[in-house]
């Protein structure tokens, strides 16, 4: 297999398309999973600045129960659970829920940071409720939350390789295919290290200058 | 459902060995990623180009390229080049590396959010660099990292899930084989996520005494009510009071 030394190019070249393949479910995973955890994140954020105990004490436990315990048994899981559905599927809505525990945290921390101020401005101009949120509080909370949603959104990124343990064919599933079927692993799993890296690296710098402006 | 329980009484005894592979490889990668985050933390705020650079670009490979590649990559390619090791060495390494690097971020930024007047009175007392950043510097930024890295550990032990597909007989497996034995998948997996996440919640708790420890050396303490002690601390990444590059740039003095 590797006769010529090392590292063989043309089993480089021989997998890149398989990786770039990979390379769009991944990104579709992470896309679908983050919108997922977005909206859902908001949602539990919201549920828990309820008045009454019985709604956020069962709820923070399930949020600290998802989040302590690991993606990839939750991963098998829910897919074990569930035959029927496609992986894909799975993986998107597991990985949306996982992060939507995590993002949650992200919407608290911002809603907390709206001064006080706007509450009682809302207040005082009459403001419905539903109005104070929407109008009011939401538009600053969330420009405060958009870095921590980068950063977890590249975060989920490289997490998606975990969907392999569902056989979900990502970029990693590819490259570790195609490792045991020719024994050469060397070249796809390095060339999925460095497309992650590729496409990670400069998604955090832009992330980071957005932090620095909205700062 | 008793069948369901005499299958995991049948499997209790394995449980032990599963979790002591777990907590080696998380005990193990801690301890690993922690000295990882030392030195490249500390590498990444020198003044000099020779250490910076070479710090900076290992703390960015290791948290570009994924965990799983990198674990892998470990596992399948190193011994290519004759480094072959056995599969838990394999775990604590990739698990060390990779979140000694995410480490690095939370050390560089902790010491950063260290008032620059402490460097300069402990110049001015003549310490040594040594001992300026043993008992003036790190005491105050320990106290500020601990909660980040709370969270980093409680990562690491959900990575180390991963272990499975290297052969080792972890926490995952056990619970694998539990619902090979009684084929009922939901009460399985019940049990295995608890038992990680009782593991979670008692590093969370360690991890919280220490950083009423660290905060009472520096004459900070607050006696942590009860509701405070068995808290689990939110994961908030924004935390992170310096995590732009520009302020590294104030450099050792």
């Amino acid at each position: 297999m590797n006769d010529s030394g090392i590292w063989s190019w043309e089993t480089a070249w021989d997998v890149l398309p398989d990786l770039l393949n990979g390379l769009q479910i991944t990104v579709l995973a992470t896309v679908v999973g983050m919108v997922i955890a977005s909206i859902l994140g908001l949602v539990i954020a919201l549920a828990m600045r309820a008045r009454s105990r019985w709604i956020t004490m069962p709820l923070r436990f399930v949020s600290d129960f998802i989040r302590m315990t690991p993606l990839l048994v939750q991963l098998v899981f829910v897919n074990l659970l569930f035959v029927q559905v496609p992986s894909l599927a799975i993986g998107c809505i597991v990985l949306g829920i996982h992060y939507a525990t995590y993002m949650s945290e992200v919407y608290r921390a911002g809603i907390e940071s709206v001064p006080k101020g706007q509450w009682e401005a809302a207040t005082a101009l009459n403001m419905a409720p539903g109005r104070t949120w929407r109008a009011v509080i939401l538009p600053q909370a969330i420009r405060n939350t958009l870095p921590g949603l980068g950063n977890y959104a590249i975060s989920m990124f490289k997490e998606t390789p975990f969907l392999f343990a569902i056989s979900v064919v990502e970029m990693f599933s590819e490259a570790q295919s195609y490792g045991a079927n020719t024994f050469s692993y060397i070249e796809p799993l390095t060339m999925v290290g460095l497309l992650f890296l590729i496409v990670s690296y400069p998604t955090s710098l832009l992330v980071r200058r957005m932090e620095i402006r909205l700062a | 459902m008793s069948a369901d329980i005499q299958s995991l009484i049948n499997r209790l005894p394995s449980l032990g060995d599963a979790v002591l592979v777990t907590l080696q490889l998380t005990l193990g990668g801690a301890v690993l990623a922690m000295i990882v985050a030392l030195v490249l933390g500390f590498g990444s705020r020198t003044q000099s180009l020779w250490v910076r650079g070479p710090s900076r670009v290992i703390v960015e490979f290791f948290r570009g390229t994924s965990l799983v590649v990198q674990l892998f990559w470990v596992f399948y390619v190193l011994p290519v080049f004759g480094f072959k090791m056995e599969a838990l060495a394999v775990g604590i390494v990739a698990l060390g590396l990779n979140y000694g690097a995410y480490g690095s971020e939370v050390v560089r930024g902790s010491i950063a959010s260290v008032p620059r007047g402490q460097w300069e009175a402990s110049i001015a007392l003549n310490m040594s660099w040594f001992h300026r950043v043993r008992r003036v510097i790190f005491p105050q930024a320990w106290a500020l990292m601990i909660p980040m890295l709370t969270n980093l550990l409680i990562q690491l032990l959900k990575g180390s899930a991963l272990a499975y597909y290297i052969t080792l007989h972890d926490l995952n497996f056990w619970t694998v084989q539990l619902r090979r034995a009684n084929s009922d998948t939901i009460f399985s997996y019940t049990v295995g996520l608890l038992v990680y996440f009782v593991i979670a919640y008692l590093l969370t708790w360690g991890m919280n005494w220490l950083e009423e420890r660290a905060k009472r050396r520096l004459g900070r303490g607050t006696r942590p009510t009860l509701a405070e002690m068995f808290r689990t601390k939110p994961m908030v990444t924004s935390e992170l009071p310096a995590t732009t590059p520009s302020t590294a740039k104030g450099g050792l003095v």
